[in-house]
């Protein structure tokens, strides 16, 4: 590998640093599924339109497609390998087991992480009316949030439920730091089911 | 992709020294990467501009906000002072992309994203603005020109900007620093030193006779931040037309702002339409038929018609044009107090 | 082993899946691989010239560039696969070549210094009722006849009180699974197979068809190829036929003696993984006061390749839905330079139900009669076209039902008079169906340490295949489904049928239980050939039904269109396992309210081939899209089937949807949009 389109770096892939050489064109995709073998993030499109390939990056979901690794040199990555712990699955693993929210499977490693990233990001989404409020997680909102993660077997009516369920009760989020830190066998807190409410725009 | 050099910039001074022919900045990567993948550009050096300018939204006397070309997407509509004090603003970014791009995207890279044509982005077709001089393939017959432009266009490039947050921008008489080799701004809110400041509306351009041009900055020009003058009286708002539900480009938008004062007259109107030029439209025409005059259905028909008198739709997108006048005036209506 | 396997959740690989543990076709380890990228050829028809590798051969990393020139002829009539032989393009996006080189990024790269001559000549992409070259073909998918009828339409439709006559057309439509297609091949040069072995890590429908094609192609004795998928990331249809990269990867690795890993890019799979032709479809109909159907006819015109021949069976529907006193169905094709359509979720009844369920609907409106109503007054007692008898039909029952769950009694037929906000209101019903058939199968079912091992070449593609086929062999075998394991997704494997035409769970299924029934005679193993059970399968008509109904909303000033709610209420026999039926009927539709609102991929005359290549322009329908999609279905006990009582779901659910939407669409808003899909740009048009 010619040095100058190359170059070193760290990554710390679901708690494990790795360092590495790479060509400077690799995505953070073709990182962790070429030369690391974790094969769990996948590619759907490669252009950052389909979320398959969502991985959770310093606690943020983003498409590892677009993300050049040399750009993500010393970033901590979560994968969907690195949801479950010690004490077993993640609560919403479980979760999309229980409501069979996936049927290929392909998108789901990006719905987790992307799900699991979403929970965390606090603030209005395109469908909220009320700008200045964190609004809770209804359905509707939970869709919207969700849209960046294509499923064409169509499982999203169950995707929703899966996410719902495992939302804590009165709506609010999940703290950031227990929902994604690795080898913490806490689940969420248990969850209470958010009613359902009437979609209309 | 063409193999390139890595670096980061640490500063804006450190990125616009580095940068000559064959470089391209990299912000969140989710435009650029995009692009180097299909072969559409081809840098051989990549500087990193992530860590060169601010990713801090400051409140500055006076009232307006500046906001660092850095700062993400997503920071930028969930900060308190954007959805408060500018709320299309919030709203535009928000019904951009999809979450997890919105994370990855900063401001400045959102703003200079090009555009999603598919002839654009298919290298094996001719394209004015990928090769100058090769033709448009979107104006020879039978070309799917359904997502393609109504105002400004040329023979040359038929292709709209796909940015929502510049159309908010440019509602919102936003303005943008820019640095160069030449001269060079301190960054996180000293004084600037040297650069420029460039309006928008007028940070990009319509296709002329080189669409090959996007916008106005010369090449190795970095924007550095963005400012938002003080907040306007009255209600304004973000409304996206789209086919599916979530995570599409516009097919019209729209970036509206109503204030209406005690004299029962408009005293200001800002108007911006997205998908249908080469550039966030400023609907200027329409604004002015609104100025001063108490607010009505009939005002706000009479605005959408001066504006859309020159539009000019191709074989696939006269729908545009109806859109657009229906949004002008639909959104007008709901933001009346 | 365990004598245990616990399903956590309802899908026996659902923790593989959740956890990122499941391999699909690019993942497997196969170590010492290399990359091939993909070749296109950028115009639609004409002839390629020189080939200059020279500057790719030259940049790093490139083992070697593949094309015509240093490749041999095949000796297959199979055009798509034969890679290379030919100097001739038919289609924009043929495969003309590829750079292997050991990382993705470097042969890519080579790839664009690839130069290519071509001679291009004049293309024709564009289907037109008019097309001066539109032909009959022989016979139309799988093996029906092209044209069919009785009595005399001409005289129904004269003696009609009430005529519908429209024309509905359908876009190019694309399969587009999550998985881009992608395949491992790998040549294992040891002794002890008498010769070369070649493994192939592909991502298929069907392991078996898979191997024997590309056994076929590259003139290998089937046991001297081993596919392996077990794990397949949606199909619909495009991973039912062995694709061109399959054989690329098996080339390349006999070329640079390492196994070579290719997959589609998304953009690439537009032209080289197959899509729905698209259809221009005149329907007419005429109907007495009281509603009953003087004549149907249903004259459907498509397209398929140059070299290919692929005809949709789009007007095959309406030779099995109601009960007209005369009836015509023709089907007409046109050789264009596009690529080979093939099949994607129920070829034919998905684009021939939009037309014939919008035409009934037309009617119903003509008549003054209630969508519903109108069906039953036409249900038949026996299949129209053969006059078969059903093994069982519960069309009405369906229409009852769903009418009572979706709330329809004392529906206002009127047009444009409902609102909620800014959106206008309406509801749509449409019938849906799909054959109910089985291929044969073999399987081998065999007692495992305390437990029991079902081993068959059947393909899970999202569809709970592996799960279901357990519940078959534990009914038969009367244990635990936690006992059974079921091995498939592997030519290695006994022979199997694709997974394809809703045929998957009745001819695996029926397999499946014979061996299980032989195991429990025998103590340890059992194995089964259903071959000649098939073959007595004659004489009935066999099809599921299905009602589907549709909420919308529609936004007169925007043209914007959102589904609030769906709900389906099917008849498909015995459902085996409840919670992945539901997950297929759901699915089903929402690639239903995805194509009937949404997907298109655009055709360029001028430039010769389809646009919108890609996930950002081709729109599947995504989260905010699908707010409700409900389904439920009436238990049909049919003796005519199967042993296991299913009729097969995968697919019906597609069928109903763009009907039932489309007609609410007009009964929100009087606007009847009769060509897919129902965007804003067709609803802002002036009526």
């Amino acid at each position: 590998m010619d040095s100058a389109y190359a170059t070193r770096i760290t990554v710390t892939v679901n708690g494990e640093p790795r360092a590495v050489a790479i060509d400077n064109r690799t995505s953070v995709l073709d990182l962790l599924r070429e030369r690391f073998g974790l094969t769990g993030t996948k590619k759907g499109c490669d252009h950052g339109q389909c979320g398959a390939c969502t991985v959770l990056a310093n606690g943020r979901r983003v498409n590892a497609c677009l993300a050049l690794a040399v750009a993500y040199d010393g970033a901590s990555i979560q994968t969907v390998e690195g949801l479950a712990g010690p004490g077993g699955l993640h609560p919403l693993q479980g979760a999309f087991l229980r409501h069979d929210a996936f049927q290929c499977g392909y998108c789901t490693p990006g719905q987790l992480c992307s799900a699991v990233g979403m929970l965390t990001e606090a603030g209005p989404s395109a469908v909220t009316a009320d700008l200045t409020e964190d609004p809770p997680l209804t359905p509707g909102e939970i869709r919207e949030r969700m849209s960046g993660n294509l499923c064409r077997c169509g499982a999203y009516v169950n995707i929703v439920r899966a996410i719902s369920s495992e939302l804590p009760p009165g709506g609010e989020l999940a703290d950031p730091v227990s929902a994604t830190s690795l080898g913490d066998t806490a689940p969420y807190p248990p969850a209470g089911r958010l009613a359902e409410q009437e979609a209309r725009s | 992709m063409k193999q390139f050099t890595f670096a980061r910039a640490g500063s804006p001074a450190d990125a616009t020294r580095q940068f000559r022919n064959g470089a391209a900045y990299l912000g969140g990567g989710t435009n650029l990467v995009d692009l180097m993948r299909l072969g559409v550009t081809a840098p051989d050096h990549v500087i990193d501009v992530t860590g060169a300018v601010s990713d801090e939204i400051i409140a500055y006397d006076g009232g307006g906000l500046t906001i660092g070309a850095g700062v993400r997407n997503s920071d930028l509509s969930s900060h308190p002072l954007v959805r408060e004090r500018y709320p299309m603003l919030a709203r535009a970014v928000l019904n951009g992309a999809s979450g997890q791009i919105r994370n990855a995207a900063t401001v400045g890279g959102n703003l200079l994203q090009r555009t999603r044509c598919p002839y654009f982005q298919d290298v094996s077709m001719p394209c004015n603005k990928r090769s100058p001089g090769s033709g448009c393939q979107a104006t020879a017959p039978g070309a799917d020109t359904a997502n393609m432009a109504v105002l400004g266009h040329t023979p040359f490039c038929v292709a709209t900007h796909p940015s929502d947050l510049a159309v908010a921008l440019t509602a919102l008489n936003a303005r943008v620093r820019v640095v160069s080799q030449a001269g060079v701004s301190q960054a996180r809110g000293m004084a600037p030193d040297g650069g420029r400041w460039v309006d928008m509306p007028g940070l990009h351009r319509l296709p002329g006779g080189a669409p090959d041009h996007d916008t106005v900055l010369r090449p190795g020009e970095l924007i550095t931040e963005v400012e938002l003058p003080p907040p306007a009286g009255g209600r304004q708002t973000y409304r996206k037309v789209r086919e599916r539900a979530s995570f599409a480009f516009a097919l019209v938008s729209i970036a509206a702002l109503l204030d209406v004062g005690p004299d029962g007259r408009v005293r200001d109107c800002r108007i911006a339409l997205g998908g249908v030029a080469h550039a966030p439209w400023r609907a200027l025409a329409a604004e002015r038929v609104v100025l001063g005059v108490p607010p009505a259905a009939e005002v706000f028909a009479g605005a959408a018609e001066a504006e859309l008198r020159y539009a000019h739709p191709l074989a696939g997108n006269a729908y545009k044009v109806t859109l657009a006048r229906n949004l002008i005036t639909t959104v007008l209506e709901e933001l009346i107090p | 082993m365990s004598d245990t396997h616990p399903i956590e959740g309802h899908r026996a690989e659902g923790r593989d899946k959740v956890t990122g543990a499941a391999w699909y076709a690019f993942e497997h380890p196969v170590p010492d691989a290399v990359y091939a990228y993909p070749l296109q050829a950028p115009i639609a028809s004409g002839r390629i010239g020189a080939v200059d590798t020279a500057e790719a051969l030259a940049m790093p990393g490139v083992l070697t560039v593949l094309w015509g020139g240093n490749t041999n002829p095949f000796g297959t009539e199979n055009f798509e696969l034969a890679l290379f032989e030919r100097s001739e393009v038919t289609y924009r996006g043929q495969l003309v070549g590829a750079v292997i080189a050991d990382t993705l990024e470097n042969a890519r790269a080579a790839a664009a210094a690839v130069r290519v001559d071509y001679a291009p000549d004049e293309h024709d992409v564009v289907l037109r009722a008019d097309h001066p070259d539109l032909f009959r073909p022989e016979k139309i998918n799988p093996a029906l006849p092209t044209d069919t009828g009785y009595g005399d339409v001409a005289a129904g439709l004269a003696g009609a009180t009430v005529r519908v006559a429209a024309t509905y057309t359908t876009p190019v439509q694309h399969n587009n699974p999550m998985e881009p297609h992608a395949a491992i091949a790998s040549w294992d040069s040891a002794a002890n197979h008498g010769g070369s072995v070649l493994t192939v890590y592909d991502s298929t429908q069907g392991p078996t068809a898979d191997r024997d094609t590309i056994a076929a192609v590259l003139g290998l004795d089937p046991d001297q190829v081993r596919v392996v998928s077990p794990h397949v990331g949606g199909g619909f249809g495009s991973k039912g036929t062995t694709r061109p990269h399959v054989i690329l990867a098996a080339l390349a690795a006999r070329a640079v003696d390492r196994p070579v890993k290719v997959a589609m890019t998304r953009q690439q799979m537009f032209a080289l993984a197959g899509h729905r032709t698209p259809t221009i479809q005149r329907m007419a109909l005429g109907a007495s006061a009281d509603g009953r159907l003087t004549a149907l006819a249903h004259d459907v015109l498509e397209h398929t390749a140059t070299r290919t021949e692929f005809a949709e069976q789009t007007a095959a529907c309406t030779r099995v839905m109601y009960g007209a006193r005369a009836m015509r169905t023709t089907h007409r094709l046109v050789r264009l330079n596009v690529p080979a359509p093939s099949w994607m979720r129920a070829p034919g009844e998905t684009p021939g139900m939009y037309a014939l369920e919008s035409a009934m609907d037309e009617l119903a409106v003509a008549l003054g009669m209630d969508p519903v109503e109108l069906r039953v007054v036409n249900d038949p007692s026996a299949e129209p076209e053969s006059g078969l008898p059903f093994s069982s039909r519960n069309l009405v029952a369906c229409l009852r039902e769903g009418a009572e769950r979706f709330g329809w009694a004392g529906r206002d037929p009127r047009p444009g008079v409902r609102r909620r906000g800014r959106w206008l209101a309406g509801t749509g019903v449409a019938a849906s169906t799909y054959p109910a058939r089985r291929r044969p199968s073999t399987a081998t079912a065999s007692a495992v340490d305390g437990g029991y091992e079902v081993r068959i070449a059947a393909a899970d593609i999202g569809t709970g295949a592996r799960t279901a086929l357990g519940d078959i062999a534990a009914s038969v075998l009367g244990v635990d489904a936690a006992r059974v394991r079921v091995v498939l997704g592997d030519s290695a494997l006994p022979d199997a049928p694709l997974a394809g035409g809703s045929m998957g769970t009745a001819s695996w299924g029926s397999a499946v239980a014979d061996a299980c029934a032989a195991l429990l005679k025998d103590g340890e193993h059992g194995s089964a050939d259903t071959a000649d059970d098939v073959a007595k399968d004659e004489g009935w008509a066999r099809h599921s039904f299905g009602a589907q109904f549709a909420e919308v909303l529609v936004d007169p000033l925007t043209g914007e269109v959102r589904v609030p709610r769906l709900l389906g209420v099917f008849a498909a026999g015995h459902i085996i396992n409840p919670v992945l039926a539901r997950s297929q009927f759901i699915g089903g539709m929402t690639m239903g309210l995805s194509m009937a609102l949404f997907e298109e991929t655009a055709v360029d005359a001028t430039a010769g081939g389809f646009v919108r290549a890609d996930l950002a322009q081709y729109h599947v329908a995504s989260c905010a899209d699908v707010p409700s999609v409900e389904a439920c279905w009436i238990e049909e006990v049919d003796p005519h089937l199967w042993p296991g009582g299913g009729k097969g779901i995968g697919e019906i659910g597609i069928t109903g949807t763009a009907a039932a939407i489309g007609n609410a669409v007009y009964h929100a808003t009087g606007h009847r949009v009769r060509d897919l899909p129902i965007t804003p740009a067709k609803l802002l048009a002036p009526a």
